[in-house]
């Protein structure tokens, strides 16, 4: 019997390690998985690479990784936000890289990850500065720009509910990269606030096939949930 | 002279929106567009984090943090409406599906170039979004603007100065002295506010503008 629900966030993270690449789904505040985050910090691995749409805000997920010096690297579309200090006090110190990609090249790179391109010709951002150094090729008349697929070792995505094959759905915009992150990554930890019977999932409304997805993690414990 | 302020910009570019359009409203002042879209015509807003059939905010009691818009504030959902992943999203504006969408500016050329994403200065943290995206996706980009910076100087210009956001991409400026259309046949005035004439058009943008 395959059972892909692993009990703590503790466990759903021990086999990180230094170096690694990981992906983490939100926008802002939605989506993000904050408890896989915490379980990351808890673990202590360092000179990670972070790949998400934006860079942290306050004092925790993404952010209180870069306060406890453990990011080499952020590849993402918007750093700045409303109190995303960690971020610039790191950046402005030179403790870390930035990769900024557009929000829709960081996608399609994404996907083209999970998809198996082996990269894709983008209309976007060319004749940038975001583009400079780029190969560019003209098709039909439109200039493209060759950008390269994002793999990653690890994805944290927060998802709504799970089954014991990882099965997902989600809620709302909590959505957003999920999906294509979890095609992306190496191995896909998950994050739910419910786990369901095998079934109890309409097939016809779930959005990301267990084949996606290497491990679930309930956020309250199974026995109270 | 009577210049228009943010609110009746939006309200004028609203006017320019047909019902059935599929729209993206940008951060900032072009959002207030959304509050002047007739009620009684299906327009379609689209939100970069994955919403189609966006709504108005939310009564203070029915907020739902995993129900934000791109500039992350609390909206609706209407009847009808989608969530979809960011795969999706972006698809939807690279792939010309959106037909109008709605940006701020630093500066526009008369040729339709954008610089709406970095000053350009050496210190500042540099962010994107989706901005890239929209310019060169979008079948028509609207740009919402002041004519005129601070200390004066012209935001539409024979060529961008700061880092360009995409090139040749906008087709109209709306700004708070008059409407512009922009592109291969350079700047033409197509309405100014009462009391502006073409000369001091001209002389406060240092462009030979003609009416279109």
């Amino acid at each position: 019997m395959i059972n892909k629900i692993v009990e703590t966030m503790r466990d759903a993270v021990a086999d990180l390690r230094d170096g690694a690449s990981i992906m983490i789904s939100g926008f802002g505040e939605a989506g993000v998985p904050h408890e896989l985050i915490e379980a990351v910090i808890a673990h202590g691995a360092s000179d990670l690479t972070i790949i998400s749409n934006n860079a942290g805000s306050g004092e925790s997920g993404i952010a209180a990784l870069i306060k406890e010096g453990r990011i080499r690297k952020v590849i993402c579309s918007y750093p700045r936000m409303a109190a995303s200090h960690h971020f610039e006090r790191s950046y402005r110190a030179g403790e870390l890289e930035l990769e900024l990609v557009p929000q829709g090249n960081l996608a399609a790179r994404i996907e083209a990850a999970g998809a198996g391109l082996g990269a894709v010709f983008t209309p976007t951002g060319y004749g940038t500065l975001l583009a400079e150094g780029k190969e560019t090729r003209e098709i039909n008349g439109r200039h493209y720009v060759l950008e390269y697929p994002i793999h990653a070792d690890f994805a944290l995505v927060k998802a709504r509910a799970a089954d014991r094959w990882g099965n997902l759905v989600y809620r709302k915009v909590a959505r957003n990269f999920g999906p294509i992150m979890a095609m992306a990554a190496r191995t896909t930890i998950v994050q739910v606030s419910e786990v369901v019977e095998l079934g109890a999932l309409d097939p016809e409304v779930i959005i990301t096939p267990g084949i996606f997805v290497n491990r679930v993690v309930p956020t309250m414990p199974l026995s109270l949930a | 002279m009577q210049r228009m302020d943010r609110t009746a910009l939006a309200a004028r570019v609203a006017r320019d929106i047909p019902e059935g359009a599929y729209v993206n409203l940008g951060i900032g002042a072009p959002t207030l567009v959304g509050n002047f879209l007739p009620r009684d015509k299906d327009v379609f807003l689209q939100s970069e984090n994955g919403l189609l059939g966006m709504g108005p905010a939310p009564a203070e009691a029915d907020i739902d943090w995993d129900l934000i818009n791109a500039g992350k504030q609390p909206v609706t959902l209407l009847a009808g409406g989608a969530y979809f992943h960011h795969g999706d999203s972006f698809a939807m504006m690279r792939g010309g599906h959106i037909d109008i969408c709605v940006l701020g500016a630093f500066q526009v050329s008369v040729h339709g170039d954008l610089a709406n994403w970095h000053t350009g200065e050496p210190d500042a943290i540099p962010a994107v979004g989706g901005a890239m995206d929209l310019a060169v996706g979008a079948r028509q980009v609207f740009v919402m603007m002041d004519l005129l910076t601070k200390s004066g100087a012209s935001k539409l210009v024979e060529a961008c100065s700061y880092p360009l956001t995409g090139l040749a991409c906008v087709s109209r400026v709306y700004s708070d002295l008059g409407v512009f259309s922009v592109g291969q046949s350079g700047a033409k005035v197509i309405e100014m506010v009462e009391g502006m004439t073409l000369d001091r058009l001209r002389e406060l943008t240092g462009i030979a503008l003609e009416m279109a």
